[in-house]
């Protein structure tokens, strides 16, 4: 990725991806100097080199990949930019590591204008600024009008893992408590309010956030109480529990009085005939913990910026079902049960 | 959203429960038909069933308009999708239910025919404009309450003299089914459960209004209290229904007073009237041929008759023999009679419409309450 190079200037305000920036030669240069490398600029990205070379610390890595194909590419409270660096950040600090370096592929489609290429380029590089994780490397393709939509972005991602900690899916035992960071449904019902069929009003935005920083606190909290975490994203809350009763062979008991849910949310799921359990987020995580010390955690949690509206939802009880079962805020009992099909307004 | 909050306050449903449970007399069982899958879906959704005393029963009722479509009528829609002119504008859950030998229009759509999911009429109106050269037909289902809407697009249709929209009408009637349920032979044979009342639709209600319950009242002698589709509303006209039972009244009355009339919405009614007219009879899954169950386009609006302008059979297919739909529809059997269920039957792989959309019976017991069979069985 080298900007040595002579070249007419990208035209930012009007011009549109084509074919030859992505064919290897001097448009491309030009895209990765004059677009990707202001926006994402870093040490190891000015020494234009095909990878990017770091030193390791003795202990354990954690490396994850993730695609984003999102529609809309801009939504309220966030874009494909910034999802793309806090989704990768995300999956890394759920196994409880410090995320240090990310990638970034872009597939472009033809025709793509130059203009939200920078909005995402720029929304990327802020994100990634504010976590503190730097993109070191990357790869942009362009491929013909028609055959992708817009832009998709895969990022990878590296961290390291704090000596002693070894959480993982199999862990969840009965009598652990499982809590919940913040409010559910808010990605989704954003992201649903900007499609073109569905469009309504609301002033729900995304919860689009990098979670390591909360991860560390609740690491720092009670590093040997935390059995798992995940971040409840597609499929929500309910396919996350159920793939860990899965897992660890549980069940789960939910109440549903202390699901916090934004009465906007509430409000645009009835509309759509959507349930909030279902609905994917960006910036929550649950976590797993020991019963003993889950009001520590949840504490620091809660002393956490992102961690504010943080509860206890419900526990682990022994079930031969894997159910995840539910207390309503009626007081009556139902399943939440994996989602079959995709979620749909009802239409009567 | 506060005015929801509302109707779904847990202190005061256990307030209700605990009405419902004095009220209930001991000595005798309660059995109550919902008729709507809205009010399947919110007794499911919100456990309502922990809430009532062991003798007050409640059936599920053929309110679902996907549930209630006979395979024949998804044949017909998949011929219909199966043209090259045709683009099938269909709801989302309709692509699930299973036609005739292992079809359904998702394995339709897979092997090339254009079925497009829209979430509303407009939606397929919108799709008629953009593609000129497409013959958009829209599948309409559904009760009282979503004929308004299709009667709206072919006024917007005729008006644009668009000559590329037509409907696959299945609209349905409500009175007819419950008359359906009580008139059918198995009551006389007694292989029915007895029925102690009804709780009448709320969105269809505010349509047609309250008044068109009193048939059941008067003829059949069943309570019927029109209820909103909030679990509070539905505790509270179960509530109503014990009364009314325990008084020895049969009355219609009106739970649902914040939305339902007794004449319900007069300008609705005439729109539909004046687009659409009664068929004879219309088929229902489970039912078979209802007398006066079924709505069509008039005469006048025939071009946008996709039955008429693509002169398709009217075709009768019968359903899978295993699956107990049909009597389920009726309030005859629980969906944990069927041998399927659960088994080879799953959300997943759907071998009735009842298990495909979220309010029919076998799915609202599949998704939300299947746990209450585990606990039956190790007590
Ligand atoms: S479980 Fe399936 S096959 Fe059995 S009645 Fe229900 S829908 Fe039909």
């Amino acid at each position: 990725m080298s900007s040595r190079i002579k070249h007419r200037k990208l035209d930012l305000k009007d011009g549109r991806v084509d074919l030859a920036h992505g064919s290897g030669g001097r448009a491309m240069a030009h895209l990765i100097a004059e677009l990707f490398q202001p926006s994402l600029d870093n040490d190891w990205l000015r020494r234009g080199n095909d990878q990017a070379a770091f030193d390791v610390a003795g202990g354990r890595m954690v490396i994850t990949t993730d695609g984003y194909v999102v529609s809309p590419l801009f939504f309220p409270g966030g874009d494909i930019g910034s999802l793309a660096v806090h989704g990768t950040i995300n999956d890394i600090a759920m196994s409880g590591a410090k995320p240090l370096y990310l990638s970034a592929a872009f597939i472009i489609e033809e025709g793509f204008p130059l203009r939200d290429l920078q909005r995402i380029a720029d929304s990327m590089g802020a994100a990634s600024r504010a976590a503190g994780v730097p993109v070191v490397t990357g790869d942009t393709k362009v491929v013909e009008r028609g055959k992708a939509d817009g832009v998709f972005i895969t990022t990878t991602g590296v961290g390291v893992v704090p000596a002693g900690l070894d959480l993982s899916a199999q862990q969840a035992q009965v009598g652990d408590k499982v809590l919940l960071s913040g409010t559910i449904g808010d990605h989704g019902v954003a992201v649903m309010s900007q499609r073109q069929n569905l469009a309504f009003e609301t002033s729900i935005v995304s919860d689009s956030a990098a979670l390591h920083g909360l991860v560390a606190a609740m690491v720092a909290a009670a590093p040997q109480a935390l059995r798992v975490m995940r971040d409840p994203t597609r499929g929500g809350l309910a396919a996350t529990l159920n793939e860990l009763a899965q897992q660890s062979g549980v069940g789960f008991r939910l109440d549903e009085q202390q699901l916090p849910v934004r009465p906007e949310v509430a409000a645009a799921c009835e509309l759509l005939g959507l349930d909030p359990l279902y609905v994917a987020n960006e910036g929550k995580l649950v976590a797993v913990v020991a019963g003993d010390a889950a009001d520590s955690v949840l504490a620091a949690m809660r002393a956490h910026p992102l961690g504010r509206d943080a509860a206890l939802i419900g526990e682990v009880v022994e079930d031969d079902h894997r159910f995840v079962q539910m207390t309503t805020s009626f007081g009556g009992g139902r399943i939440v049960d994996w989602l079959s099909g995709e979620q749909l307004p009802r239409i009567c | 959203m506060k005015y929801v909050d509302e109707y779904r306050d847990g202190a005061l449903a256990r307030k209700v429960a605990a009405a419902i449970a004095a009220a209930a007399d001991p000595q005798r069982s309660y059995a109550f038909m919902e008729f709507c899958g809205g009010h399947t879906h919110a007794i499911s959704r919100y456990g309502l069933e922990d809430l009532l005393p062991g003798n007050v029963r409640m059936v599920h009722g053929p309110g679902c308009p996907v549930c209630v479509l006979p395979i024949g009528r998804i044949d017909m829609a998949i011929a219909l999708a199966s043209r090259p002119e045709v683009t099938l504008c269909t709801y989302g859950d309709l692509m699930r239910v299973p036609g005739s030998r292992g079809s359904s229009l998702l394995r339709a759509k897979a092997a090339g025919a254009d079925i497009r999911m829209v979430y509303s009429t407009l939606d397929a109106l919108a799709i008629a404009q953009a593609e000129p050269q497409r013959q958009v037909v829209f599948l309409a289902i559904g009760f009282e309450t979503t004929t308004p809407p299709t009667a709206l697009a072919i006024r917007i249709a005729a008006s644009k003299q668009l000559s590329n929209f037509s409907v696959f009408c299945n609209h349905v009637l409500t009175p007819p089914a419950i008359r359906g349920i009580l008139d059918h032979p198995d009551v006389d044979a007694g292989a029915v459960p007895q029925l102690d009342g009804f709780i009448g639709p709320a969105h269809v209600s505010a349509v047609i209004g309250s008044n068109a319950f009193a048939e059941f009242a008067e003829r059949f002698r069943k309570p019927v209290v029109v209820a909103g589709f909030e679990p509070l509303d539905v505790m509270q006209s179960i509530l109503m229904l014990i009364q009314q039972v325990n008084d020895g009244r049969h009355q219609v009355e009106n739970q649902y007073v914040r939305a339902v009339t007794p004449e319900g919405n007069q300008i609705a009614q005439a729109e539909v009237a004046s687009y659409f007219e009664l068929r004879d009879s219309f088929e229902w899954r489970g039912f078979g041929r209802v007398p006066a169950s079924g709505l069509r386009l008039k005469a006048e609006y025939a071009a946008f008759d996709a039955e008429r302008r693509f002169e398709i059979e009217e075709v009768s297919a019968p359903d899978n023999p295993a699956c107990e739909c049909g009597a389920i529809l009726r309030g005859v059997k629980r969906p944990t009679d069927c041998k399927l269920f659960g088994t080879a039957c799953t959300p997943e792989t759907p071998m009735g419409s009842c298990m495909v959309s979220s309010e029919g019976a076998c799915a609202a017991h599949w998704t939300y309450g299947r746990f209450r069979d585990h606990a039956r069985r190790v007590a």
